[in-house]
């Protein structure tokens, strides 16, 4: 009865051992996102799903794109989900093996006063409007903080061969999305916003211009490589960016938003 | 990183130095303007008795921790476009900064002043009751008599103007070249993964701070010597 007991015993430390290792080791992954991506709710919407199918836990820090892919190179951080293509590849490119996967998209949009006295509505692309914006001589609020949304801004400034820095016509607060547009709202000026914030956010601004070819706005993942920090969760960072690839994730992000705004602030890479 | 935040300091970086400007002249500014508020409103509250007293001075004790943030909520909302003096313009701006420090430190001072004079009240009341002044030219030989330790007190204004962080960034809304002053700089940078221009800024915020508390040493030493002497 004994050897019986201790047999059972035996049996049930082998299951339960190999039960464990079916569950991943290092449960948490530690992700770095832009603000638009948290703020607009997005990752809270997908987090509880993913972290149910997956058996992982998500821990999100958002910050501006600058500061989010900073935190890769800190070791602060196992997987990133931003959105400036020049910033990443710099990243990626300091050779440790890490590759930069698109996985969705939405467009950038300039707001500001209801009376558009720069005559911003209506242009094809951003960078007409931004022309537009100087030839009027409105005021122009700039995030000035190396996010991925300032990234494009000066990109748009320098397709027109503009250095805006130190213009009196030119602001830049060096603060996040939300502040920005507090600002740009309280001085009736314009400003480059992404969609989704620009919703979520209470002011008297309007929406000028949207979804011109020059303003869309690419977000991506990047695992940090094992190569960069030993301890990294390489596996856990996988395991978020396969599930973002199932039909699940896919449907979510398509829908995320058209209950509340009537329209979808991502779409899917095909 | 050593070598990149001494070339900063040591430099000409421009906006290092722009920032370092618009840092004292707002500081300066609204010590200045505290100080003439604080130190009237201290001394009449330390050299008089007077209804009401007690409740004055809890008052001002409460509006001494005065959380920054909510003096830089209640004038944002004072001087936001939909706000009462909207119409003004004056969100965003040094000014602005200049108003939510004066409501910040005023009070320090006053309550410091306050605790100056009471001690020495007593022996300048009897003084002028004796030679036979009162009213304003009292209360101008009491400020007189205690300038050298009204030093200490704007000095303790100033301290709180330039390390204070939260106020001026909701008033002045960090506005490079504008509003940009050493704390918001500092919390910018940071944010941004880029410390090489927040590590100098601190370097020159903590000289300011070991000039400033040097001096108010030197003050206090001076007056327990005088007193001895």
């Amino acid at each position: 009865m004994k050897r019986f007991a201790l047999v059972v015993l035996c049996v049930g430390l082998l299951l339960s051992a190999a039960a464990c290792k079916q569950e991943p080791v290092n449960k948490v992954i530690q992700m770095s996102t832009t603000t638009s991506v948290n703020d607009s709710g997005l990752m809270a919407y997908l987090q509880p799903v993913f972290e149910k199918d997956s058996g992982y836990t998500l821990e999100i820090t958002s910050a501006g794109t600058g500061a989010a892919i900073e935190k890769g190179r800190t070791g602060d951080a196992d997987i990133l989900l931003v959105h400036s293509k020049s910033q990443e590849e710099t990243f990626i490119g300091e050779g440790f093996d890490e590759t930069r996967i698109p996985f969705m998209y939405n467009f950038f949009v300039i707001v500001g006063p209801a009376d558009d006295p720069a005559g911003v509505a209506g242009k094809a692309t951003a960078a007409e409007a931004f022309q537009a914006i100087l030839d009027s001589g409105s005021l122009f609020i700039s995030r000035g903080d190396n996010s991925g949304t300032h990234s494009k801004e000066k990109a748009i400034w320098a397709s027109i061969n503009v250095d805006p820095t130190g213009q009196a016509w030119y602001e830049s607060t060096g603060s996040g999305m939300g502040a920005t547009l507090t600002v740009a709202d309280e001085k009736q000026a314009y400003t480059i916003s992404d969609k989704a914030t620009f919703l979520a956010h209470e002011n008297s601004l309007s929406l000028l211009l949207e979804e011109t070819d020059d303003m869309k706005n690419t977000y991506s993942v990047i695992a940090i490589s094992p190569k960069r920090f030993a301890d990294t969760n390489a596996a856990g960072a996988q395991a978020f960016i396969d599930w973002l690839k199932t039909d699940t994730a896919r449907k979510m992000i398509a829908e995320f938003g058209v209950a509340k705004y009537g329209e979808a602030l991502f779409f899917n890479m095909d | 990183m050593i070598k990149q935040v001494l070339e900063l300091l040591f430099g000409a970086d421009p906006e290092l130095r722009q920032i370092i400007g618009v840092t004292l002249r707002m500081s300066v500014m609204s010590t200045l303007i505290s100080a003439l508020i604080g130190i009237p409103w201290g001394v009449a509250m330390g050299a008089n008795q007077f209804k009401g007293k007690a409740i004055l001075s809890r008052i001002t004790n409460t509006l001494m921790g005065l959380p920054p943030v909510v003096a830089g909520l209640i004038v944002f909302l004072v001087l936001s476009r939909s706000g009462p003096l909207g119409k003004l313009s004056l969100l965003y701006s040094v000014p602005a900064m200049v108003i939510a420090q004066v409501v910040l430190i005023s009070p320090i001072i006053a309550g410091m002043t306050a605790n100056i004079v009471s001690l020495r009240a007593p022996s300048i009341n009897e003084t002028c009751a004796g030679i036979g002044i009162n009213g304003w030219k009292r209360l101008w030989l009491t400020i007189k008599e205690c300038r050298i330790p009204f030093v200490t007190s704007v000095l303790a204004g100033f301290g709180r103007s330039i390390a204070e962080v939260g106020a001026v960034q909701m008033v002045g809304g960090n506005i490079q070249f504008k509003t940009r002053v050493m704390t918001t700089a500092i919390m910018m940078q940071t944010n941004m993964g880029r410390f090489e221009l927040a590590v100098a800024l601190g370097i020159v915020l903590l000289i300011i701070s070991f000039i400033v508390n040097s001096l108010v040493h030197r003050i206090q030493e001076q007056t327990l010597r005088d007193r001895t002497a």
